[in-house]
């Protein structure tokens, strides 16, 4: 056989079960408080910065982590139950999220030891929130097309070009961007770009937010006009970027985050139907159900590829793959099944707000974090195809 | 379970690879493959893996016994062997020993019945059962007096109306008149039809599986070979994409059905939500895998697939017969849903998240 694609059948061991009763207790008691809405995932403003801190208080932010940062030295699949509580509760993570899964890994990996010392402690604590500076107007999925120019100077570099689709920009305290520090050359097209760690809300910095078809306003145009960034920011190897950029999508790519941003509609669908289904109804739900099933055990199972310190590339681009085709179908084959509940139904009109928020968010879920075009080329890399 | 650490995989896996090459069985139409392929399964104690060496099986566990079976898949074995320890783990549950030879389980669908009159006899019919012509003996679990048995019954004294399946199987049409089972016992408690046919039903999802890596390995293959305007097909985008959604409909389905299998071998009863999920599950993502998959794997083909010299359909056209057997997606999917509305909204997603 080729390419032998496993998914081993990995079960969450017994401390994340408790684990989870924990994290759904404090849930409720937010819930309870009014912290957040759990039936209202359209809400205006994702960004919670007093629950962001509660839950670093609780330990449950950069979990992985060396306790001399501010971690737990916890596991991947204890990490894996939080994330996937909170995002089926529609809990407000906007301000802590890409720091925990994204931002925090690499400067644990690249960072100078200080500044680990510095921002690790406080993104532990719920306090700082990050942004990706990955896309430019000219360069999505053509990552390695960025052209923002970092220029050598004495003791850093200055930074002239604008990033955009940058995500929390407006609420960011940092950036962890790629620049271009040096032309590719004609063997690697890759080579030249640099990874650097940005302090927003600095001089030189321009944050333009961007509205979205959902209402809201997530993401944004960042313009650096001079924006000086000192040495020791740099993040890795100068003109090296590349091979680190390509790791970090892989924490990006196979999360509960990855099926479950719409399947909020599916519980009020199976709220809606009530306990005698028609048929149609029925035979609909339970294909649902048969399907999120069996991509969250797909996706517990690469947590468990990662836990045990492989790097498994194919196999995340295939949960993101699938994950995101099928959350943007949720909500449209909720509505078809919707279809003949009855206007009586009880939370008829949750359910129809709700729809209306999952069918505007749908269209991006194949888009962030690269396109299911992009992530069938790297599948297709992993077969031996390209 | 990794495959090197299980040795009565590997031993299948040996004997498939010697007996069952599938160009040398398709190009066989006598089918003159068939009998060494059996005795040497026979002699591996295979068909019987499921069996305890008290009742005269080889006592393999469940978890060994369920990766022949997605090795089983991926050569999409057309000898009754899945129906064989399928029936030898029916029988055991009720401590009736297993004899020699081929053997199938009814009913093999969850709208057919078989009663147990009150004279100790059996009747009833049981459609589209596999390999019932090739059997020499059935499993067969009836329902009576107000309870669930588990009987064995000598096949020549049912009457069997022979049909073919999708896949080119024998899938008949068994009919018990009044007959005196060779031995008849109460079903253990708990143990009812829709177990069976959970059980059943993850068989088949390993076989798809495994039929579904043996599709995405001859697919990769053949892109690799095939040249058109100059180049090999896997080098378009296109066919690189199709091959990718393959390689996700493979990974799904395999995740979903050794999921299934993971927890019935360490179940302590097949009589809970966690199995009902689980084997549901995998039955209905599993046949959807087939149907994506398998067209794909067409695709990718071109023509060449669509004829009977090619090995493509062996996989493809098994892998959607047994989308059928023991209740298709569209009936577990019914009944899941059931399962989901009943308990309610609010505990879909700690049902979900307890597996
Ligand atoms: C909600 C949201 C949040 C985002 N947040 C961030 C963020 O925080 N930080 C950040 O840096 N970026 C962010 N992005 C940007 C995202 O990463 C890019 O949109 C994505 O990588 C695609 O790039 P693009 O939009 O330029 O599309 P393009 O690259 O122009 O692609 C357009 C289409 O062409 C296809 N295509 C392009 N190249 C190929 C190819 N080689 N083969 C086949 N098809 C191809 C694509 O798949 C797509 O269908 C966000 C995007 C969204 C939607």
């Amino acid at each position: 056989m080729t390419a032998a694609l496993r998914f081993d059948p990995i079960r969450l061991p017994e401390k994340c079960e408790q684990l989870r009763k924990e994290v759904r207790a404090f849930l409720a008691e937010e819930i309870a408080a009014g912290t957040f809405d759990p039936h209202a995932p359209n809400r205006e403003d994702n960004d919670a910065p007093e629950f962001s801190r509660r839950v670093g208080a609780k330990g449950w932010l950069g979990m992985t982590w060396p306790k001399k940062y501010g971690g737990q030295e916890r596991s991947f699949l204890e990490r894996y139950v939080v994330t996937e509580e909170m995002r089926v509760a529609n809990a407000p993570t906007r301000r802590f999220f890409v720091a925990d899964r994204q931002s925090g890994p690499v400067l644990l990996k690249y960072a100078p030891e200080h500044i680990k010392m510095d921002i690790l402690p406080r993104i532990c604590r719920g306090e700082v929130c990050f942004a990706i500076g990955m896309s430019e107007p000219n360069s999505g999925s053509d990552l390695f097309a960025a052209k923002t120019r970092a220029t050598k100077t004495d003791d850093g570099y200055l930074i002239n070009g604008t990033k955009i689709w940058t995500s929390s920009a407006h609420i960011a305290d940092y950036m962890i961007a790629i620049f271009r520090t040096s032309p590719p050359t004609k063997e690697n097209r890759r080579h030249g770009l640099t990874q650097f760690l940005v302090k927003m809300k600095q001089p030189g910095i321009q944050v333009n937010p961007i509205g979205q078809i959902t209402g809201q306003f997530e993401f944004n145009e960042v313009v650096f006009t001079d924006y000086f960034v000192p040495d020791d920011h740099v993040l890795g190897e100068v003109d090296g970027a590349w091979k680190q950029a390509t790791s970090e999508l892989a924490y990006e790519r196979s999360g509960p985050e990855r099926f479950l941003e719409t399947y909020y509609v599916l519980t009020e669908l199976v709220r809606a139907v009530g306990k005698n289904p028609d048929t149609r109804s029925a035979e609909g739900i339970g294909r649902l159900v048969a399907q999120v099933h069996t991509m969250r055990r797909m996706s517990v199972s690469v947590a468990g590829m990662l836990q045990a310190g492989k790097e498994p590339v194919v196999e995340a681009s295939i949960v993101k793959d699938i994950g995101t085709v099928w959350e943007q179908q949720l909500p449209h084959r909720v509505r078809d099944l919707a279809a003949f509940v009855e206007e009586t139904a009880t939370n008829r009109e949750t359910l129809e707000k709700q729809l209306d928020f999952a069918i505007k968010t749908a269209p991006k879920l194949t888009i962030q974090g690269g396109t299911t075009e992009v992530l069938r080329g790297i599948i297709a890399r992993g077969l031996g195809l390209r | 379970m990794a495959e090197s650490e299980n040795i009565v995989a590997e031993t299948a896996e040996k004997i498939f690879a010697d007996l069952a090459d599938a160009q040398t069985i398709n190009h066989d139409k006598q089918g003159a493959w068939k009998a060494p392929l059996w005795q040497a399964l026979t002699e591996a104690g295979l068909p019987l893996s499921w069996v305890p060496d008290d009742l005269g099986g080889s006592g393999a566990s469940l978890a060994e016994g369920f990766s022949v079976l997605n090795v089983a898949g991926r050569h999409a074995i057309a000898v009754p062997l899945a129906e064989t320890m399928l029936a030898g783990w029916l029988l055991t549950q009720a401590r009736i020993a297993s004899p020699d030879g081929e053997m199938t389980v009814l009913p093999a669908s969850p709208k057919d019945r078989i009663t147990l009159n009150a004279d100790g006899s059996l009747s009833g019919r049981a459609r589209g059962v596999p390999f019932a012509k090739d059997a020499k003996h059935f499993a067969v679990l009836a329902d009576g007096n107000g309870s669930i048995s588990i009987a064995l019954v000598d096949a020549a004294k049912c009457r069997i109306e022979s049909g073919v399946g999708l896949g080119g199987d024998h899938n008949d049409t068994v009919t018990l008149d009044k007959v005196q089972p060779a031995a008849i016992k109460p079903a253990p408690k708990g143990f009812d039809q829709t177990t069976l046919m959970l059980m059943g039903g993850v068989v088949r999802s390993l076989q798809i599986a495994g039929a579904l890596e043996a599709m995405l390995d001859i697919s990769v293959r053949y892109s690799n070979e095939r040249v058109a305007f100059e180049k090999k097909i896997s080098k378009f985008q296109a066919v690189q994409h199709n091959l990718a959604r393959l390689a996700g409909e493979s990974a799904a389905a395999l995740a979903a059905a050794t999921s299934a299998a993971d927890t019935i071998a360490s179940a302590n009863s097949l009589n809970n939500d966690a199995v009902f999920l689980e084997a549901a599950s995998a039955k209905i993502r599993c046949s959807e895998a087939a149907e994506k998959g398998g067209g794909i794997a067409h695709q990718v083909h071109g023509a060449i697939g669509f004829t009977n010299e090619h090995i493509l359909h062996r996989y493809s056209l098994r892998a959607l017969a047994w989308r059928d057997d023991f209740g298709s997606e569209s009936y577990w999917a019914v009944e899941l849903g059931k399962l989901v509305a009943i308990r309610g909204a609010d505990e879909l997603w700690p049902l979900v998240a307890s597996r």
